[in-house]
């Protein structure tokens, strides 16, 4: 299904012109996790011109995309590609559609949680929550040694530390996800 | 010479030593650093994944701390608190409609006093190569490295202001004051897939990997770098044996100097850091 409307809001949202981009393909021959992806940032912007909206939100590479900004800084048309990466997760998330790459997702979920509750990032509250969560502690055996190694270097703080800003981050939270 | 230190929330944990050699350095060039009280996290990676408000809304509360505290600009080690809480500052002083938003949100007032800083960025121009030249006691003579900034310190560039995004040399320029050998390479500014490190390992490795092998090919037996995220990323994820250890610049700096505080610093690293040391005759 074709929404005419999908590039002016995924431009609306990434304060980006999206109909500038004539696929020179830059974006894409410098993408560290191109290889990973099914079509490449190139081919994305090309879906956001045409209006396939469903087929770019469902799209593993929006979630791949690893936000490193390489493909904006080498746009002849100064488009920020990964600016507009962004914005299609966010159109995602805000109109529910399933993130295609679930694990990356609940990551930033977890993130999200741990920082409302402290106002600070706890590392090792993150790994842990992540790891328990995503099931990827049963895939990745070696996960559990990195904890010791880290634990045994000092650098897992035991006891979270609690920011006495944390409403104040509790509050910007609360207000991004109207 | 005075500034509010932002460490963020890695320089407290996994990049430990990354936030005491920052420190040690900076009292020894006669710098004062006052932590920001209560300051919070500034929600990279995750907060610009789902949210546009929230991923200015976020580091803007530790701009506004910045500005009560009244200690002179903002500095922030951590490339990824950098390259967030720059991005804010950017959207503050630059667009009207998204300072007033984030100003309502934050609760504050902008005043555009504060700049966000890094110490890169402050080493080479408020103190000087001359001053870090004059420090050293202790040259790095036969330590052979490269310079790796990744992606946050450089890009986006109109947002960054940070050198030269594609070549960059900052890094090399102080570490090569202190008589290091700096080999030249060509990834010093590809991304490691740091986003990537729990989520899809599998990207993460290949990434590193690349980049460790790349730079043994250059002639380094270590990696200088500015950034937690990608210390951790690229100490976690190698691949290959012998692991090529990655130090932050500050470290070397402390080094150089001589300060007595360096020796707590190599046991943080999850790479061993004496062979490279040892074999430089520094350790």
């Amino acid at each position: 299904m074709i929404d005419m409307t999908f590039q002016q809001q995924v431009n609306t949202r990434a304060q980006e012109t999206i109909q500038l981009c004539y696929h020179c393909h830059k974006c894409t021959a410098g993408c560290p996790v191109a290889q990973d992806m099914v079509h490449g940032p190139d081919i994305i912007l090309r879906m956001v011109q045409l209006g396939q909206k469903q087929e770019a939100l469902t799209s593993p590479d929006i979630w791949l995309c690893a936000g490193c900004e390489t493909c904006g800084a080498r746009c002849p048309n100064d488009i920020d590609i990964a600016h507009v990466m962004d914005a299609l997760r966010q159109i995602a998330v805000a109109e529910g559609v399933k993130p295609a790459v679930p694990n990356v997702k609940k990551f930033h979920d977890i993130f999200l949680t741990v920082v409302g509750l402290t106002g600070e990032m706890h590392e090792a509250g993150l790994m842990g929550a992540y790891e328990l969560l995503s099931g990827d502690l049963f895939k990745d055996p070696s996960i559990m040694a990195l904890a010791a190694n880290l634990f045994v270097k000092g650098k897992v703080p035991v006891i979270p530390k609690f920011s006495k800003n944390r409403d104040r981050v509790k509050r910007v939270i609360e207000q991004s996800k109207k | 010479m005075e500034f509010s230190y932002y460490p963020g929330c890695s320089l407290h944990a996994t990049g430990l030593e990354y936030d005491a050699s920052t420190r040690a350095v900076f009292e020894s060039l006669g710098v004062k650093l006052v932590e920001i009280e209560d300051w919070v996290c500034c929600g990279a990676s995750s907060a610009h994944s789902v949210s546009a408000d929230l991923a200015l809304n976020l580091p803007a509360i530790n701009v506004a701390l910045a500005q009560e505290a009244n200690h002179g600009d903002l500095l922030a080690p951590c490339a990824a608190c950098f390259n967030r809480t720059k991005s804010a500052d950017y959207a503050l002083r630059h667009d009207p409609a998204r300072r007033k938003a984030i100003e309502e949100a934050v609760n504050f007032s902008y005043t555009g006093n504060v700049h966000v800083r890094n110490p890169l960025d402050v080493v080479i121009n408020d103190i000087g190569l001359d001053t870090v030249a004059s420090k050293v006691a202790r040259p790095l003579t036969g330590l052979k490295v490269v310079s790796y900034y990744g992606c946050l310190l450089v890009r986006p560039p109109h947002l960054m202001e940070f050198d030269d995004p594609e070549n960059p040399t900052a890094m090399n320029r102080i570490v090569g004051t202190l008589g290091a050998d700096v080999k030249d390479w060509s990834y010093a500014t590809d991304c490691c897939g740091g986003s990537a490190s729990l989520p899809r390992v599998d990207i993460a490795t290949r990434l590193v990997s690349g980049l460790a092998q790349h730079a043994r090919e250059a002639g380094a037996e270590a990696i200088v770098t500015a950034c937690p995220l990608c210390q951790m990323n690229l100490e976690m994820r190698q691949a290959e044996k012998p692991n090529v250890p990655i130090f932050y610049f500050t470290e070397l700096m402390g080094l150089a100097f001589g300060l007595p505080e360096a020796r707590h610093w190599w046991g943080k690293h999850l790479i061993a850091t004496t062979p490279v040391l040892s074999a430089a005759g520094l350790v």
